[in-house]
């Protein structure tokens, strides 16, 4: 069975799948960052009482929440060119819609952390005279953020997996140039389970530091 | 000269109305105990002072700003108003240098080494100047709460408000927090003190109030008060306290 | 924005055939329900043998569930579905792998409910192996005090206490499994994203055709989302609770 496998495509389309693993990981790294910093400020919105605003901010994370990324995706690339005037690209448009869209899993994320500081804590800041930012920049975020960091770590896991849906509007991600080379030198069976080997060895790699990490933050509490 | 004026405040949880037209006042210099069973309000009203729990009726009044006007510079306020906690509240990602620094960086723009410095002098005028270093989950009890103290006296408060500061403390723990608070008050500085502490009351108070159901039953010089509380209350509290 | 609006577009037929586009997403809601819900038995089936064996006192049953967990939970589902939809035929008997590829009836529909059925038994399992840790030793000491085996102290103490404990979890990955069967697309499944991506082609009336696609997958979240409350209520413990609504 697996005698019949030719490995040697894989050598050979080596530099063409690495540029699409620095394209997985890129998409990554830009929407962990802007989808935490949003998602901050969104659970901030929901468990401050702003009315609208934080209204506004609950029914956006239900509804990312709600309906599958692959649609989210689909959206996003249908609907930014019809504002923008102009076609923005698949990688373009899989930047802003994972930042999107992984803003609503961190802010649910941010926002157990935030709740998980006891009330006193902000009594604690305001009490020295510091105004909300500043008792939430303080005290709130750095702790919520602490105690939240494997939950994020794990969440950023599952964003790195999602982005292989990019495939669906044409993304040349990890996926896309396996499949492709796989194309090019007829061997799509090889290619497939070299992209999961990848995939697997990253993901699981990062899941186990995860463990460490959330093994050492329960000494130190 | 009033300090601190409560003027008939009420407030409600919901349905539940946890404080009932409540009126007193502290004086500059003056330490006042606030005493009464769990639930009779007390933690509450010493909230409202610095406005961390507002209020619905009624008036407080701080150094002559009025705490409940939506105009006040609430931060401001509570910078001038030091406060110590049932739990502590010291902020455990830091270490106690910056727990006592953060306030005097980040509200009165004290350059960080000044702030380091000058927290260094409270860390030490409150026995700890060998504990700077560590983070609060590293102390006990009793330590974590004189780092409290040295933490809102940091901010030059012009008054302290202290929200039974030793009832989370071990008892053989309890002591060197009072000394320090009994140190304090023999300075001059204005306190409010909710406490079941009655050694403290006797030894440096001027006056006590004795909540029970929201309301203020009394409120009298000290000496009357152990003397002879008027109300029956009040009395069965005090027998009960004082018992051991 | 510069958009032509077509409401009507649903009722409108498919260029080049007869039906209507409407029925396209009926068609597509059919198998994405079809899908999930088949997956769902799969993944509810192994994810608590798994999750249970994950838990037994041998080490090697355990490192066996380990890896079984490890293995689907750190492969994207996408890729999985290629997997399962290219390479396993390869891994056939020549004569097995033959009949897959070229007669196999429904090929894409099983495959993808095979994927999505393991994909989901792993993330289960994890949750009922964390349900059955949460419960104090004390329980299964006792029931093996009274004389139960390990099995029947499993199957009358364990599980039933279990079971209960991990439907707030299972409640989000039984909608989470009417989103991920949206990945089906890729292997040709004509569900309700593949529908999507058709109609906006075809119609070019994208919009509406998202708009129509989302609702359908928002209104399968929802009911899920019932169902599983309404499982919750009914095998409620009294003075026990599970979680925090």
């Amino acid at each position: 069975m697996l005698s019949g496998f030719d490995f040697s495509v894989i050598t050979a389309s080596l530099p063409f799948i690495r540029e699409g693993l620095l394209f997985s990981v890129k998409l990554t790294v830009i929407a962990m960052t802007g989808g935490i910093i949003f998602g901050t400020l969104l659970a901030m919105a929901r468990l401050a009482n702003l009315g609208p605003l934080s209204l506004a901010a609950t029914w956006y994370v239900n509804l990312m929440r709600s309906i599958p990324l692959l649609m989210v995706i689909l959206w996003f690339f249908l609907v930014i060119p019809l504002i923008t005037g102009t076609p923005i690209g698949a990688e373009n448009s899989a930047i802003v819609t994972f930042t999107a869209f992984e803003a609503a899993y961190y802010s649910e994320i941010m926002r157990a952390g935030i709740q998980s500081i006891p009330k006193g804590q902000v009594w604690a800041g305001y009490a020295i005279g510091m105004n909300y930012w500043q008792t939430m920049g303080n005290v709130v975020l750095p702790q919520a953020f602490r105690n939240m960091l494997p939950i994020l770590l794990t969440q950023t896991i599952i964003l790195f997996q999602d982005t292989s849906l990019v495939y669906a509007i044409g993304a040349k991600d990890l996926l896309k140039a396996a499949e492709i080379a796989g194309k090019n030198y007829n061997r799509p069976v090889e290619m497939y389970v070299f992209a999961a080997i990848i995939y697997f060895v990253i993901c699981f790699g990062l899941s186990y530091i995860v463990k460490r990490l959330q093994q050492r933050i329960a000494i130190i509490r | 000269m009033a300090m601190i004026e409560i003027k008939s405040i009420s407030k409600w949880f919901g349905q539940f109305q946890a404080l009932k037209e409540c009126t007193t006042q502290v004086d500059k210099g003056e330490v006042v105990v606030v005493c009464g069973p769990s639930g009779s309000g007390k933690s509450t009203l010493i909230k409202c002072v610095n406005a961390l729990e507002p209020i619905q009726q009624g008036e407080i009044i701080v150094d002559g700003i009025r705490v409940n006007d939506p105009k006040t510079d609430l931060p401001k306020l509570r910078s001038l108003v030091g406060m110590v906690f049932q739990h502590f509240e010291l902020f455990p990602h830091m270490t106690v240098l910056d727990n006592v620094s953060l306030g005097q960086v980040k509200v009165l723009g004290r350059k960080p080494d000044e702030a380091a410095e000058n927290s260094k002098k409270l860390l030490h005028r409150v026995g700890l100047s060998h504990h700077a270093h560590k983070h609060p989950g590293q102390l006990s009890g009793g330590q974590q709460q004189r780092v409290a103290i040295a933490r809102a006296l940091a901010m030059n408060p012009i008054c302290m408000l202290f929200d039974e500061p030793t009832s989370a403390l071990d008892p053989e723990m309890i002591n060197e927090v009072l000394d320090v608070m009994v140190e304090l008050a023999q300075e001059g500085m204005t306190m409010m003190v909710v406490t079941h502490e009655m050694g403290f009351a006797k030894k440096v108070a001027h006056r006590v109030i004795f909540m029970d159901a929201g309301a203020i039953v009394e409120d009298d010089k000290k000496e009357e008060f152990f003397g002879s509380p008027r109300s029956e209350r009040a009395q069965q509290f005090l027998s009960k306290i004082l018992h051991h | 924005m510069n958009y032509h609006w077509n409401w009507g577009i649903f009722f409108e037929q498919i260029k080049g055939g007869d039906e209507t586009y409407l029925d396209w997403l009926i068609t597509g809601f059919g198998w994405t329900v079809s899908v999930s819900l088949s997956a769902w038995v799969i993944a509810l089936l192994l994810g608590f043998l798994v999750g249970t064996i994950r838990t037994a006192p041998s080490p090697w049953l355990v490192r066996l569930g380990t890896a079984y967990v490890e293995l689907f939970r750190n492969v994207p589902l996408l890729v999985q579905m290629f997997l399962w939809f290219f390479v396993v035929p390869e891994l056939l008997p020549r004569d097995l792998a033959l009949w897959v590829k070229q007669d196999m009836p429904a090929k894409e529909f099983i495959t993808a409910t095979v994927c999505l059925g393991l994909f989901t038994s792993a993330r289960i399992a994890e949750q009922v192996r964390a349900g059955i840790g949460s419960l104090p030793r004390g329980q299964s000491m006792a029931g093996l005090a009274m004389g139960f085996t390990l099995a029947q102290t499993y199957r009358y103490v364990i599980l039933p206490m279990a079971f209960r404990i991990v439907i707030p979890p299972l409640t989000s990955e039984f909608m989470n499994i009417f989103k991920n069967s949206s990945v089906a697309f890729a292997i040709g499944v004509l569900e309700l994203t593949f529908q999507a991506r058709q109609m906006q082609e075809d119609s070019e009336q994208g919009i509406e055709t998202y708009l129509a696609v989302t609702v359908l997958y928002f209104a399968c979240a929802f009911i899920a989302n019932r169902v599983m409350a309404f499982i919750e209520k009914r095998t409620q413990v009294p003075g026990y609770i599970t979680s925090a609504k």
